[in-house]
């Protein structure tokens, strides 16, 4: 530890204050502090300080979402190979053979999410002079997981470079965006390249070849299809879909990760769930068509909704910073999410749509939360007052 | 006795370095300071020279926007030195003693018999009404307000912090006395723990208090008890002040005692104790003047509020610990990794500290870096009071006084955002904040 401390220290040098590459500090300085928790002690305020910090928070997403991205990469390759193939099901497509060709298929995806987004949050961080945020490792690993596996690459980097620039440091850089800057990254895929984006071909690598069916579930419903899979094909995760969205299984792995190290907000998932669920019901009972009578259980387990709920509507950023909010926040989420899905077929990733659309008003919500707060006081005051002038 | 006081959200910090409950004398300290610095936002208008000789109980300096609030020296001696900082800012005002005892005699006055102005007049010209603090901002009190209530918290849950309860032991009548003088300008109220030894004092409306730090904050028992309204004013009053208080009426001399806690893993273990000792008293007369302050950070106070304090350098008017604990001057290998370094106590999910149990060694190591904010919800956790921490945190910083108003400024104090320092994954200054946000309320509102 002390040697790499050591050559840490030399390597430092010429990026100190008054020397050369002073500018370009932020930049050693986030390889030094990755490597090491650097030896600052508090200056003002309370003396001693919790041991968490923005990195071990951002790391404890990243580790939640690796379950859904082992799985995803496995359900990739299984997905293809077993059309490929012919084969009866996904599961008789060798394990490491299915997580060796998703593996191939998917860390292109991860690195040059990583490699475009990183790049622009160094240079924004040299310019504007302050250390690399870490939230970008995060967006960077979220991105490549909710695209479909065969978008060109140029697309990827293109809708990462959008997504930093415009839905973030536009508005000033980390922890001041109000959209989530993943979803901003794909839903502006979904608009700009729609043909790569959704139908019915894109989901499974290859998909648009004759052999191969790149059908999702709410594809097929909203062409009024019969649904081929069953809830615990669903919620396992057997079935295409994005990289990652696909296993409410391992999703809810990531949540419980989540919510045990009260990283991920429990409020919000829980809330978005039973929204969805709300929703789900409402459109049972009417049941006028295909997607309307969808059950409400199966609304749960496909598409991406499980996934939003619990990684993108969670981002504490976008979402609502109350408590109360975040119910009201979440709750909605899950319900919009539905009913766009339902009501729109054109737009099978309601859950995408909804959340945007639920971080605009997230402000709104705290808003009117905060303010019965402050008519709370104002109430005490004028009874107060009142009290003066009787007494 | 009025309804009881639980407070369910916070953070017991339990650390090792405790005090003994035994009281002892401290040595002389060589030199005493008054530091100005201590009564904030208060300007020190000089009345004596370097050189002069002072008794105790002898006005040394007054506020120059309100000559009426005294401070006076807390022992007799000469008036060695006035040093001064950046722009002439009077920064300490040193009396060496001289070992005589002259005082600065008043009339003795029974506190159940005076009037309230007698009581004003006192409080004034004894050089005691600096114990007063009023809320909102926590700065001196006024002596032209009439405040809706005083309130006392004889309670302590802030980490390490000198205990009433052991403070109080031996001071309860001069505890009474000082309780009734204060009852005849305002209602009384005061904050218990469960085994007080003050819990049935009178002419004062008693609670008793139970909970996690911070528990024991004036501000929060205030928050619980009578809520303080914009336009109005509270007054507050340390334990070991009211008594200092009630035996200028009995005796009609300041008496400058107060007793300190010496705390905290760098402190040796057999000087961990509570000292009697005197206002403004040196640092070195308990640590003996030899601290490593490379590697041991001087805290006057405790380990959430307090002063970083130098060799040589003098305790805060106001404060009864003085902690010593490490300087967390090194690096951790990789110290973000979830679930490692479980020794840092933490309330943050991320950690397992809350399952080791036990009291920890802390040391002042940031922990991190200043980032964004980011997380939301934790400051929410350690937050009691009915107010929105990170709103009005955020208030503060964009200086939006409706805003600030709205949001609860008048009733919180630096220290009720202590925790939020402590906790916010941020690293973010929010007592600094805070008192920065008070600062413009004074200018803007006052």
């Amino acid at each position: 530890m002390k040697w790499i401390r050591r050559k840490l220290d030399q390597a430092r040098k010429p990026f100190g204050p008054g020397q050369k590459l002073e500018k370009y500090a932020p930049a050693i300085n986030a390889f030094d502090t990755f490597l090491f928790t650097p030896n600052h002690t508090t200056k003002k305020g309370a003396h001693v300080r919790d041991v968490v910090d923005l990195k071990r928070t951002m790391i404890t997403v990243v580790i939640a979402l690796i379950p859904a991205l082992i799985f995803g990469m496995w359900n990739a390759g299984a997905q293809y190979l077993y059309q490929e193939r012919n084969l009866g099901s996904v599961t008789d497509v060798p394990f490491w053979e299915a997580l060796t060709e998703g593996a191939i298929l998917v860390f292109p995806l991860i690195a040059v999410s990583y490699i475009v987004g990183l790049t622009i949050e160094f240079i924004f961080a040299i310019y504007r002079g302050h250390e690399v945020n870490e939230g970008y490792l995060v967006t960077g690993l979220l991105i490549p997981m909710i695209f479909p596996v065969d978008i060109p690459l140029w697309m990827l980097a293109i809708s990462v470079a959008f997504a930093v620039l415009i839905g973030k440091e536009a508005f000033g850089g980390t922890g001041m965006n109000i959209l989530n800057p993943a979803l901003t990254a794909r839903a502006f895929a979904f608009f700009a390249y729609p043909l790569y984006m959704s139908g019915n071909q894109i989901w499974v690598h290859e998909g648009s070849t004759d052999s191969i069916s790149g059908e999702t579930i709410l594809g097929s419903l909203a062409e009024g299809k019969e649904v081929a899979y069953s809830f615990s094909d669903a919620f396992i995760g057997f079935i295409p879909g994005s990289v990652s969205e696909t296993s409410t299984l391992m999703i809810l792995i990531g949540a419980a990760i989540l919510i045990l190290t009260k990283v991920g907000s429990w409020r919000i998932i829980l809330s978005g769930f039973i929204g969805a669920a709300v929703m789900g019901l409402i459109f049972n009972a009417f049941g006028s068509n295909a997607l309307m009578s969808f059950d409400w259980y199966m609304h749960l387990v496909v598409g991406g909704l499980a996934f939003g709920l619990v990684f993108m509507a969670t981002d504490p950023v976008s979402a609502a910073q109350t408590f109360k909010g975040k119910w009201i926040y979440g709750f909605l989420c899950g319900f919009f999410g539905v009913m766009i899905r339902v009501f729109n077929p054109a737009y099978p990733e309601g859950i995408m749509l909804a959340i945007l659309l639920m971080n605009v008003f997230a402000p709104t919500i705290d808003h009117y939360v905060v303010q019965a707060n402050v008519s709370k006081r104002k109430k005490r005051l004028a009874k107060a007052k009142a009290n003066l002038q009787t007494a | 006795m009025s309804k009881d006081i639980r407070v369910r959200k916070g953070l017991d910090l339990k650390l090792k370095g405790e005090a003994d409950n035994a009281i002892v004398d401290a040595s002389k300290s060589s030199v005493y300071a008054i530091k100005p610095a201590d009564f904030h936002a208060v300007v020190p208008k000089m009345v004596l020279k370097e050189g002069a000789s002072v008794k105790a109980g002898e006005v040394i300096f007054y506020s120059k926007y309100d000559e009426k609030v005294k401070f006076v020296s807390p022992v007799s001696g000469t008036l060695t030195k006035i040093l001064r900082g950046a722009k002439r800012r009077i920064l300490e005002v040193q009396i060496t003693p001289n070992g005589s005892n002259d005082v600065v005699k008043h009339d003795v006055v029974n506190p159940s018999q005076a009037s309230a102005e007698q009581v004003r007049e006192i409080l004034l010209e004894s050089g005691c009404w600096p114990f007063i603090i009023q809320r909102p901002y926590s700065i001196v009190a006024s002596p032209e307000d009439t405040p809706k209530a005083i309130f006392i918290s004889a309670y302590t849950t802030a980490p390490l912090a000198g205990d009433a309860d052991v403070i109080l032991a031996d001071k309860k009548e001069a505890f009474q006395n000082g309780v009734t003088a204060l009852s005849k300008i305002a209602p009384v109220y005061i904050g218990v723990g469960k085994n007080s030894p003050i819990a049935t004092v009178k002419d004062a409306t008693v609670y008793k208090v139970k909970g996690k730090h911070p528990a024991g904050n004036v501000g929060v028992q205030i928050h619980k008890v009578l809520p303080l309204n914009a336009g109005e004013r509270v007054w507050t009053v340390g334990f070991e002040d009211v008594a200092t208080i009630g035996d200028v009426f009995t005796t009609g001399v300041f008496s400058a005692q107060r007793t300190v806690a010496l705390v905290g893993t760098d402190a040796d273990k057999d000087s961990r104790k509570y000292y009697r000792t005197i206002l403004g008293a040196q640092v070195d007369s308990l640590t003996g003047g030899n601290v490593d302050t490379e590697n041991t950070r001087i805290i006057s106070g405790d380990v959430l509020t307090g002063d970083k304090l130098e060799n040589g350098q003098f305790i805060n008017y106001y404060h009864n610990t003085l902690t010593l604990i490490p300087e967390g001057n090194e690096y951790a290998f990789m110290g973000w990794l979830p679930f490692t370094r479980n020794k840092v106590p933490s309330n943050a999910g991320t950690s397992l500290s809350w399952l080791l149990g036990g009291k920890r060694k802390v040391d002042t190591n940031l922990n991190g870096e200043e980032r964004a904010l980011v997380v939301t919800g934790e400051m929410e956790d350690v937050m009691p009071m009915d107010i929105y921490p990170m709103q009005l945190i955020k208030a503060c910083m964009s200086g939006d006084i409706e805003k600030m108003e709205n949001l609860g400024i008048y009733e919180v104090a630096p220290e009720d955002f202590a925790l939020v320092d402590f906790t916010n994954t941020s690293k973010l200054e929010a007592q600094e904040i805070i008192r920065n946000g008070l600062d413009l309320m004074i200018t803007e509102v006052g």
